[in-house]
């Protein structure tokens, strides 16, 4: 399968690629590791006639803490998101995710940036950075601008940001020492979206749950954030009849598309069990 | 549409080839540079056989453009055996513990296992599973393949395997 002909840029830097965008035909596109849009492209779903690829912008590269925030670089690789230190100590939940996007390969090159920006709702990370209550930094003419996670996905591969904008950082508020984590993702097979999968983060105060938050990933035309779900569960040491009461939280608000992975019953379904599943095992890894 | 000159360093040597922005990785190695050892399977990112290694990176490289390689450091199954044609404990094991049939996956699931035993010279089972995760291959059903790169990550570590192949 051979794409569509482009012409192919590498800007050197975040202020050459917005003034790139600019001056660029409308249908130009960002490339950063290309494993959603190089297969489109492939099946000339997308034929774009510019291509702005970011691999040489080091400024889009690297994890770090600033402040009560930490600040991955849009072209930071999953497998630099498993690898990092940082992450395990601080947010472990991120390498828990990462681990079960694609396989190796696609994890040498896919970053966070294209995983959030794009819209897929088949992505992982976008359910996870509403549950962390993650902002993106986008870049554009005007200047750098804040919009969170949780308001960022309006409709399949619809986003919040504007065209000539860059999803430069996303910034997660560092998750409380002690907190409980966990990503649960049913797929058919390695490489998969998910049937369905959900992120839960919670924090404990004397065996009972403080605060929680819950994502829901590819049962629904976005990502969803639960947030009817979380909030049963709060105040509770997560019992059986409250578990049960959560995961009809998160199937009532799926609404996914029935296709190979199953009827639309049975991934709302899903939904729900993979709730009940993320939250067990959050709570175990939870310290009051 | 005009093309560019695209240089990179393949298997210790400098190459380079004219080729539109377009043009696949795979495409660059195997039609216009006549490296042929990186097949061509799926060609939609799934089965790994046209992995090769760009920049300490296994890459399927169907998923790649050539200009985006441009200037990187590329191994290829061709850079694999000795300058004496030798081979290395990759392909020995492959050999040894009967890590393929057909073959087909072979150049492929060697350059992965290549950049996972840089990773990690001492894998678990599972951990080798995971790690070659991203590459299928229809006839061995994985066993003997874990066993050849087994095989050569003891080779690696001047050690001697002493399971027998399936």
């Amino acid at each position: 399968m051979i794409p569509g002909s482009f012409e192919y840029h590498r800007p050197a830097s975040l202020s050459e690629v917005v003034a790139l965008l600019g001056q660029l035909d409308s249908d130009a596109r960002l490339v950063a590791g290309g494993h959603s849009l190089i297969p489109m492209m492939k099946l000339r779903l997308a034929v774009p006639s510019h291509l702005v690829d970011l691999a040489g912008v080091p400024e889009l590269k690297g994890v770090r803490l600033e402040g009560g925030e930490i600040v991955i670089g849009a072209m930071t690789t999953q497998h630099e998101i498993i690898g990092s230190e940082l992450l395990a100590q601080h947010a472990p939940i991120l390498r828990e995710t990462a681990e079960v996007i694609a396989d190796p390969q696609v994890r040498y090159l896919g970053t966070i940036g294209g995983n959030v920006a794009n819209g897929d709702p088949g992505n992982d990370m976008p359910a996870l950075m509403m549950t962390l209550g993650a902002t993106y930094m986008l870049r554009g003419a005007s200047g750098e601008r804040r919009v969170a996670a949780r308001d960022y996905y309006l409709s399949p591969y619809e986003t919040a940001a504007e065209p000539g904008e860059v999803l430069a950082a996303v910034r997660v508020p560092v998750p409380p020492a002690g907190h409980g984590w966990a990503y649960e993702k049913l797929k058919r097979k390695v490489g998969d979206y998910a049937t369905a999968a959900a992120a839960v983060i919670l924090t404990l105060s004397a065996g009972k749950i403080a605060t929680c938050a819950i994502g829901l990933t590819n049962v629904g035309g976005t990502a969803l954030y639960a947030a009817d779900a979380a909030a049963s569960v709060v105040g509770t040491a997560l019992d059986k009849p409250t578990l049960a009461r959560a995961a009809a939280a998160a199937t009532a608000i799926a609404e996914p598309a029935a296709d190979g992975r199953g009827s639309a019953e049975y991934r709302a379904k899903m939904a729900g069990v993979m709730t009940a599943r993320a939250l067990t095992r959050a709570l175990a890894r939870a310290k009051s | 549409m005009s093309l560019t000159n695209v240089s990179m360093t393949i298997n210790g040597k400098s190459m380079s080839a004219a080729v539109e922005p377009r043009t696949l990785l795979i495409h660059y190695l195997r039609e216009n540079l006549g490296l042929t050892g990186a097949h061509i399977g799926c060609d939609t990112s799934h089965c790994g056989a046209c992995t090769v290694d760009v920049d300490g990176r296994s890459v399927k490289s169907c998923t790649m453009f050539a200009v985006q390689a441009a200037g990187a450091n590329v191994l290829t199954i061709e850079g694999m055996a000795g300058a004496d044609g030798a081979l290395s404990a990759l392909q020995e094991g492959f050999r040894e513990m009967h890590g393929l049939q057909c073959g087909y996956c072979t150049p492929g699931m060697i350059i992965r296992a290549h950049r996972l035993l840089q990773e990690n010279p001492n894998p678990s089972e599972s951990e080798i599973r995971i790690g070659i995760s991203g590459n299928l291959c229809r006839c061995t059903g994985y066993q003997n393949i874990v066993r050849a790169i087994q095989y050569a990550a003891a080779k690696m570590a001047g050690l001697e395997f002493k399971e027998a192949a399936e």
